[in-house]
């Protein structure tokens, strides 16, 4: 058995060499911390930036690790606590909110049985409330992954993106 | 459904945007070969001539900008573009990247070359990452064929695109927020003075455009019968990407001559009110925009008339509600956004935003009291006077504005609450 | 030097261009209110309250961040102003824990200044205060962020001033904290307790810890027999807040409070400092003589042990094991100064009175003791004593002047230079060069040790060798000779480096507004106690040559060595990512 396990270390030798491909594709350059952050977080199967790694990255780049929480607090799209293998982040913004987004609210609750920023049991989903996305032609809409999905106006298609998703 | 034009659009559909070639079978990079037999200088001029303002929200001359920037002295130059489009309801330069990226690559490199700047960098909202592959496709192509890199076009000019991500924060759409953010820093606006084209990206000369106002260029450059000049109103020259949406039946982004009405705007283009209700309100240029009654509907869409009827082009989003929304419903989503948005480093804009939405709860309990709407309307003049950057300033416009042309939501109903 | 005319409130002035508002305003008596702006630290321009209107500008603009430019009129003093500045202070006030009564920065907070200016009593807004827990599990400093008002002051501090970055702003809108990295407590992160943040905070949300209780109750104790030892950099601060001009020396004064305080024998630091060299300077020449490690590194300043033990854990042989003075001084209260006055050990209280929050942690690490007690058991801070002698209602700029007592009292020019950068070497190369080249050293001020260079380094010639000497302050400062020695590039014999800038007079226990000018003001008066005493070499200090004869025998003799010296220890990482490059773990 590795030592990585027996010592459950969260920054495994295997994600570590992940880590330093990222790394070298961003020329281990320290002001390009914000991708590299972004690139990370969409490798670690639940999608944050885990302690361990905001202070490998500190040692490796040479960047206080000040600065890189600060990053991760400040930047809505990272974050410092484990989301979901998909965090579907709902569209709270004005033009998704006046085309009835509250169905997407309401209807995600009751499929997951979760409220917001909560994980289902499983760790598959997390609902999140986000400011626009830019997909006002689609409204009302949701983000998964990276991936836009709009329309949502009925419980049915609810449904039927979260079946695509298993 | 003629009212639209394609000016800035009219590469759209025409290329596949994966390929370079395809791209140059239209025409692509005519513009940039155009350019580099002319000067920096000339290539302002035409620009300043063109009179194109930017497409950013503050409209600042372009022409004027590319002229200082290239009157900087400086060892090293750097030119972004801004691809941090977040303002709500604002979408058309996703439309620009999606369907002529190829156009802004170029029209990049003219910008580079106008100025002088060695270092290009794309900074696009994370939001947007599904067009990083397309970006990156077109930026790897152009450097096989020698428009990016070493001694371009044999002209002994440098020009490299680096691509940055943003990460979820409308604040560094905020020019010094962005360069923050590039130099792996969280995207807090930076004091001015300095200002970025004196001092900016690593304390270089920098020049920052928009995504549309960067796409006009080679278009710019190549117009040489002045179809663009052929459009427009008065002093609102040209033709404008606008994006429309909220509870109109045809949301979209549309390209129009400066001088089309709001209502052929909203009632034409967008397809009219879903179900044909009556319009609350139309909101201008983004969550940080003012706010108009349906008088507006006979206004022409110029920068001018636009001004005079108490809004303004901003980002060119129009978004519209009818009456199912509430007037206070409307501003406690505006105000939810701001005090999620405030990077929080001055005070006015962290703790205003704070008490606003306290205030708007009041206004939306009807427990508010006359001193609330004082308090209200103090902070909010406090913010646009005293913040640090154009995020605070603006964040109360759709509040002020609805003061103004709604005043009868914010009368104190019951005088069992006044103090 | 080029001028521009500008108009503050219709008055004209003449004034350099490049000049900010704020300071332009300051040269005609007006002082436009500010939180963020601090004169020693880069401008920030977040608090906003300094905003004044400018004829022709569309908004208010920062009087910290705006230059002046020709033909500006400004006003200062319209209702617009007036208006946005209190309401701004309102703002802040709804956020703002106000527990003035108990705060240790009542009277002495800026916050709390503006509201008595302009009146506010309370904010007018919804009280929106977030009771936050107060972080205080180390000895030195206690952070409040209820009473944070995100000024960045101990941010810029941290990061320029010391290039650590222990503290970061993180998060934003109403959710920005001051924190450090995931909100660990200070000791677990980067800081080195130096306290320099506590000094630039405009408010009580960074104090150091406050120990004056512990004094009084031991005081009050009359089974206990309570010694005070006074560093330095202590009696050159402590006029400041009695409203004597910055910089007095206020040595007697200083002696009869503590005396009135009750303590029962008044001791000085300066005699551990002086025995510091005796055995810092030996340590030197054997590390010369007989190829020991070198550069060696003073140790004096516990901020910077604090530094190499946190980030070069592989080059701690370079410190001098020589204790700081504090810990010098600390061991002989507990051991000869029992054995000389017939006390029992167990029955002395020995106090410190320090500029410095790290010397409060440097007492109480486990190394610094001896069958179960410290060898220093309270510190105390400048600011913490000047907060006893207001308690106990002394009028002190008009004490008499009091002595030291004997035999722990006596100090020389040497070990009272010890409070500046440049101090300790200046004070050990006046030792040194007589011990090594068995001369009289004539001229004793070796002016090119001293100033407030970050970095400064001398030539000195020992007769039939030449050394090569460093000083440096702040840690941004040391930082860099780290590395050359870390390359390998340091040809360096002998490097003093203190944590703070300035040294001990610019601690971060002295008195809040020790800015650059004030600190000039205290080096000068220390080396004119330096200049005006008879004494001015450490081994010429006849309690030295007496304690030397019937205590401890030789410098680095064994008793020394058990008494004087330390050792260190390499601090872990938070996280230690070693482990990745072992052979168990890529074989998986």
């Amino acid at each position: 058995m590795s030592l990585s396990l027996i010592k459950n270390y969260v920054l495994t030798k295997e994600l570590a060499t992940k880590i330093d491909l990222i790394l070298a594709a961003h020329e281990n350059d320290g002001s390009q911390l914000v991708g590299i952050l972004l690139d990370i977080q969409e490798l670690i199967p639940n999608h944050y930036i885990p302690e361990e790694v905001a202070y490998y990255l500190a040692e490796k780049l040479d960047v206080k690790i000040t600065n890189i929480y600060d990053c991760i607090t400040f930047y809505s799209s990272l974050s410092t606590t484990p989301r979901a293998k998909y965090p579907i982040q709902i569209c709270n913004s004005i033009v998704c909110k006046v085309n009835q987004n509250d169905t997407i609210f309401t209807t995600l609750k009751d499929l997951l049985g979760i409220n917001l920023n909560e994980i289902t049991y499983d760790g598959r989903f997390t609902l999140e409330s986000v400011a626009c996305f830019g997909a006002c032609d689609m409204a009302p809409a949701v983000r998964i992954n990276g991936k836009v999905y709009g329309y949502l106006t009925s419980r049915a298609k609810i449904e039927n993106l979260l079946s695509e998703l298993i | 459904m003629s009212k639209t034009v394609s000016f800035i659009t009219k590469n759209f559909g025409k290329y596949d945007v994966s390929s370079i070639g395809s791209y140059m079978e239209c025409g692509g990079f005519d513009a940039l070969k155009k350019a580099i037999t002319l000067s920096g200088e000339e290539i302002a001029g035409i620009v300043a001539a063109a009179k194109i303002k930017g497409r950013g929200g503050a409209g600042y001359d372009m022409g004027r900008k590319l002229a200082q920037a290239k009157s900087v002295i400086a060892e090293k130059k750097v030119v972004i573009c801004n691809a941090d489009e977040g303002e709500p309801c604002t979408f058309k330069d996703r439309m620009l990247l999606e369907n002529d990226p190829f156009n802004l690559i170029e029209s990049m490199i003219i910008t580079g070359y106008t100025v002088d700047a060695e270092d290009g960098y794309i900074y696009l909202r994370e939001e947007y990452c599904h067009l990083r592959p397309l970006l990156l496709n077109a930026i790897r192509q152009a450097k096989t064929y020698g428009f990016l890199g070493t001694n371009i076009l044999g002209k002994g000019f440098n020009f490299e695109i680096h691509l940055y991500s943003g990460a979820g924060a409308y604040v560094c759409g905020e020019g010094t927020a962005l360069i923050e953010s590039i130099e792996g820093k969280a995207g807090r606006p930076r004091m001015k003075p300095p200002f970025i084209k004196q001092c900016g990206l690593y304390n270089r000369p920098t020049c920052v455009n928009n995504v549309e106002s960067l796409s006009l260029l080679s278009h710019i450059l190549l117009d040489e019968d002045k179809e663009y000049q052929t459009y427009g109103m008065g002093d609102s020259i040209g033709t404008k990407l606008i994006s429309v949406a909220g509870n109109v039946k045809h949301p979209g982004v549309f390209e129009i001559p400066f001088g089309t009405t709001v209502r052929e705007i909203v009632y034409d283009l967008a397809g009219g009110i879903d179900g044909d209700r009556p319009i609350r309100l139309l909101q201008f240029g983004g969550a940080s925009g003012k706010i108009a009654s349906s008088k507006i509907l006979d206004t022409p869409y110029t920068y001018e008339d636009l001004k005079r009827s108490g809004v303004t082009v901003g980002s060119g989003a129009i978004l519209v509600i009818d009456d199912r929304t509430s007037l206070i419903e409307f501003l406690q989503s505006t105000q939810e956004f701001f005090s999620h948005e405030s990077c929080g480093q001055c005070t006015p804009c962290r703790e205003g935003n704070r008490h606003m939405k306290l205030f708007l709860q009041k206004l939306a309990d009807g427990t508010h009291t006359d001193k609330d709407i004082k308090s209200m309307k103090k902070i909010a003049k406090l913010m646009a006077m005293s913040s640090l950057c154009g995020l605070g300033e603006t964040a109360q416009s759709a509040l002020v504005s609805a003061m103004n042309q709604f005043e009868d939501v914010f009368h104190v109903k019951s005088s069992e609450v006044q103090e | 030097m080029e001028m521009v005319n500008v108009k503050i409130n219709n008055i004209p002035l003449k004034i350099e261009k490049g000049t900010k508002i704020l300071e332009a305003a300051k040269n005609i008596n007006i002082d436009i209110p500010h939180l963020c702006y601090h004169p020693d630290q880069s401008i920030k321009a977040h608090c906003r309250i300094c905003t004044v209107e400018v004829v022709g500008s569309r908004r208010l603009l920062a009087a910290c961040s705006t230059e002046v430019w020709e033909g500006m009129e400004i006003h200062t003093d319209t209702k617009l102003v007036r208006d946005t500045q209190v309401g701004i202070l309102e703002l802040i006030l709804a956020t703002h824990e106000q527990n003035c009564l108990t705060c240790s920065r009542n009277q002495n907070c800026d916050l709390q200044k503006l509201c008595s200016r302009f009146n506010v009593l309370n904010s007018n807004l919804p009280d929106v205060t977030e009771h936050l827990p107060i972080h205080n599990t180390n000895p030195s400093i206690i952070r409040d962020p209820a009473k944070c008002v995100k000024c960045g002051r101990c941010i810029k501090a941290c990061k320029e001033v010391q290039g650590i970055s222990a503290l970061t702003y993180a998060g934003r809108s109403d959710k920005i904290a001051v924190t450090t990295a995931y909100n660990k407590p200070m000791e677990e992160t980067d800081c080195i307790l130096c306290g320099q943040c506590s000094v630039v905070c405009p408010t009580g949300a960074i104090v150091e810890k406050d120990d004056t209780q512990k004094v009084l109750d031991v005081l009050q104790n009359p089974k206990k027999h309570v010694i005070v030892q006074v560093a330095p950099s202590v009696r050159v601060a402590l006029g400041d807040a009695f409203g004597l001009p910055k910089g007095t020396i206020v040595t007697g004064q200083m002696v009869t409070a503590l005396k009135m305080l009750g303590f029962d024998r008044v001791f000085d630091t300066n005699f551990g400092a002086d025995l510091t060299i005796m055995e810092e300077g030996s340590e030197l020449l054997s590390r010369i003589k007989n190829n020991g490690t070198l550069p060696m590194i003073t140790s004096c300043s516990s901020g910077w042990v604090n530094y190499m033990e946190k980030n070069y854990g592989d080059y701690l042989e370079h410190l001098s094991s020589t204790k700081s003075p504090q810990q010098i001084f600390g061991a002989i209260s507990k051991t000869y100064y029992p054995e000389q006055s017939g006390i029992d050990v167990n029955d002395i209280v020995t106090v410190s009175i320090m500029p410095c929050t790290a010397k409060k942690f440097e007492a109480a690490r486990p190394e610094h003791g001896r069958n179960g007690h410290q060898d220093v058991d309270i510190v105390l801070t400048t600011r913490e004593l000047t907060k006893l002698i207001k308690y106990v209602g002394l009028n002190f700029a008009s004490l008499p002047e009091g002595q030291f007592d004997s035999p722990l009292g006596s100090g020389t020019g040497a070990a009272i230079i010890f409070g500046n950068t440049g101090g300790v070497m200046e004070a050990a190369l006046r030792t040194v060069y007589e011990k090594y080249t068995g001369k009289e050293l004539k001229s004793v001020e070796f002016q090119e040790v001293r100033g407030l260079e970050g970095i400064r380094e001398s030539i000195i010639d020992l007769g039939n060798t030449k050394i090569k000497v460093a000083i440096a302050h702040t840690i941004a400062s040391a930082k860099i000779i780290m590395e050359k020695i870390k390359a390998g590039t340091c040809d360096y014999t002998f490097i003093e480096i203190m944590a703070c800038p300035g040294g001990c007079i610019g601690g971060g226990g002295q008195p809040i507004k020790s800015t650059t000018d004030v600190k000039h003001l205290r080096m000068d008066a220390l080396y004119d106690i330096d200049k005006n005493n008879p004494l001015r070499k450490s081994h010429e200090n006849p309690d030295i040559i007496r304690i030397y004869k019937d205590f401890l025998g030789e410098p680095l003799s064994e008793k020394s060595h058990i008494l004087l010296h330390t050792e260190y220890h390499k601090v872990k990482k938070t996280h230690d990512f070693s482990y990745l490059k072992t052979e168990e773990i890529s074989s998986i």
